[in-house]
């Protein structure tokens, strides 16, 4: 690995050195590309799995339990033994259609010209902006992950009693974190009637440690002056109002919240690459190739995964593609859409293109819980794929695999849609 | 004879399947509703005596951090003993993935670096 060396001319370069970076980047090597860079904005390679210190990555991978540390430093130690370039502390400013990137760093600001890009940016947290809650803006609070930076890199615990606003998995896990390091967590509020995080981590989480998590439930004060003194959370009633009377008054020095992540989007808006507005990122083939010829995106840049082992395999898919581009030129594409239909809240990938070879994945999520359900693929009046659950929650993403004599027959746009009670 | 049904959300994987586990006399003697024999292993595991592995972080010498794991699970009832004592673990850098800070942590376990430090 080229460490810190950067040209101004790559056949492929890869904005962000997280695990969709990193793994897209080796594909497209091992797939015959050669001349490609990789531009991170930090010190280091590895993405926001750095600070992702508690293990259960790569279980699907490697068949092994690690952390979020170890689990990048296995595709950081194979992006060694290739000849790609990486330039860190470099931060991408914007991109063009044509594919000139220009980036920052500590020598000045560069343009670059590249053969293909692959955006793999991650995604970054919902404001607190967004949430609007009453009361006065005192310290002691932070999102979910700002936290994890404090206390994982930093070595900076942020206080001692605590209050969850959020059941995002980010939020259980800090839960826990804050919990080992001797913080007293009082509560986790979530407005919807379920949590948004996996159920694995409102056990390990939270119910190893008596956490209580409140559902239907919402912050409704925030005290304090200078610091945070305190909160009140308040039941919600169907249309997410405050009920009067459900008030819940804790004392607190410390507020997470943990209210879900948006794709991480800024550069691929400065190239006017058009994006969904159900997944708010790029819309993409099914070999991740936006609308604009030669131009990638994979991992939370383009949906916002549970599991980083899935964003892997599909940076994989992203980073083959880049390399045939670089190595056959651009295609012709005859495609067709996928539309989430009934209680489906996206499908990913955006369009299948038939002329491309090989089964297709969609990756979907609900948009509630549902029970005793049946999930179909539907195209021209007729289910073409489907699967049967017992339960599907929208915390969990779904895939369902679309063959490839089945995508070969396509001539109408496919949806997926959920039944329940079957 | 005392024997009843225990319902826990195997903790393995993502699947978080729901594992339902007839206990008897403190064993467990029938499992089911797990996808694979991960699930039945913790399902044994976890009516007898809970196991956990402790991710947390060490202080260096030179005021950074670098994030750690015990090797194998330790008891649940253990987790807060055990935790005092990594708080109190100080390693100089150069740290490697895989390194050994601590030889017996506690119930057996090594402490061992998950992340490299200069
Ligand atoms: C706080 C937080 C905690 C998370 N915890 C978990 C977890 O516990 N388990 C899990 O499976 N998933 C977790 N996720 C989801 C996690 O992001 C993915 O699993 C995985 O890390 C996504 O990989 P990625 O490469 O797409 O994104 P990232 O890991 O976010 O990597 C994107 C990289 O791009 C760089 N970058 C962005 N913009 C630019 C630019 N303009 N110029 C240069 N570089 C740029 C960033 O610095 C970053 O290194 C978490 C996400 C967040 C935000
Ligand atoms: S039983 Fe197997 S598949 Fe189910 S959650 Fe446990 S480890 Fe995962």
């Amino acid at each position: 690995m080229g460490e810190n060396k950067m040209k101004l001319n790559y056949d492929i370069v890869v904005i962000g050195g997280g695990p969709a970076g990193l793994a897209a980047a080796i594909s497209a090597y091992d797939n015959g590309a050669r001349d490609i860079l990789v531009i991170e904005r930090e010190k280091r390679l590895g993405g926001i799995l750095r600070q992702c210190i508690h293990n259960g990555f790569g279980l699907t991978r490697f068949k092994e339990s690690l952390s979020g540390p170890e689990y990048s430093a296995r595709f950081i130690e194979e992006l060694k033994k290739r000849e790609i370039d990486v330039a860190l502390e470099t931060t991408v400013l914007s991109l063009t259609q044509d594919k000139k990137v220009q980036v920052i760093n500590e020598q000045g600001v560069f343009t670059i010209s590249a053969k293909a890009v692959i955006l793999a940016m991650g995604c970054r947290e919902r404001s607190r902006g967004a949430l609007n809650i009453p009361g006065s803006r005192p310290a002691g609070i932070y999102s979910a992950g700002t936290a994890q930076k404090y206390i994982n890199l930093n070595g900076y615990m942020p206080g001692k009693r605590v209050v969850i606003l959020g059941s995002g998995d980010i939020g259980l896990i800090m839960a826990r974190r804050m919990t080992l390091e001797g913080a007293k967590v009082l509560a986790v509020s979530e407005i919807m009637p379920y949590s948004s995080g996996l159920k694995r981590n409102i056990v390990q989480c939270l119910n190893d440690f008596d956490i209580p998590l409140y559902l239907s439930h919402t912050i409704t004060e925030i005290r304090g002056d200078k610091r945070v003194t305190g909160v009140t959370i308040s039941q919600v009633d169907e249309n997410k109002r405050p009920i009067k009377g459900t008030e819940k008054h804790f004392e607190c020095d410390t507020i997470l919240f943990s209210v879900g992540l948006i794709p991480e989007n800024e550069i691929t808006k400065s190239a006017n690459i058009p994006l969904s507005p159900r997944t708010r990122g790029a819309v993409v083939y099914q070999n991740r190739e936006t609308l604009v010829d030669g131009i990638f995106a994979c991992g939370n840049t383009i949906q916002v995964h549970d599991l980083v082992d899935f964003v892997s395999e599909e940076s994989e898919i992203a980073g083959k593609a880049a390399a045939t581009y670089i190595l056959e030129g651009a295609k012709e594409k005859d495609s067709v859409a996928t539309i989430n239909g009934n209680n489906i809240g996206y499908v990913l990938p955006h369009r299948i293109d038939k002329n491309q070879k090989g089964h297709v994945k969609l990756f979907f999520r609900v948009t509630s819980t549902f029970r005793n359900c049946v999930i179909n693929v539907v195209s021209g009046g007729e289910v073409i794929a489907s699967k049967k659950r017992n339960i599907a929650v929208p915390g969990e993403m779904e895939t369902l695999i679309l063959t490839q004599d089945k995508i070969a027959l396509l001539s109408d746009d496919i949806t997926v849609e959920l039944k329940e009670g079957v | 004879m005392s024997e009843n049904i225990k319902n826990l959300t195997c903790i393995e994987c993502p699947m978080g399947c729901s594992i339902t586990v007839r206990v008897e006399n403190g064993v467990a003697i029938e499992v089911s509703g797990n996808n694979c024999v991960r699930g039945k292993l913790y399902a044994e595991n976890e009516v007898v005596c809970p196991k956990r592995v402790i991710t947390t972080t060490v202080r260096l010498t030179n005021g950074d951090v670098v994030s750690v794991k015990t090797n194998m699970p330790v008891e649940k009832s253990k987790v807060f003993e055990i935790m005092q004592k990594i708080n109190k673990v100080v390693a100089s850098a150069p740290v490697r993935i895989g390194d050994v800070l601590v030889e017996d942590i506690g119930c057996g376990a090594s402490l061992v670096a998950t992340d490299d430090r200069d």
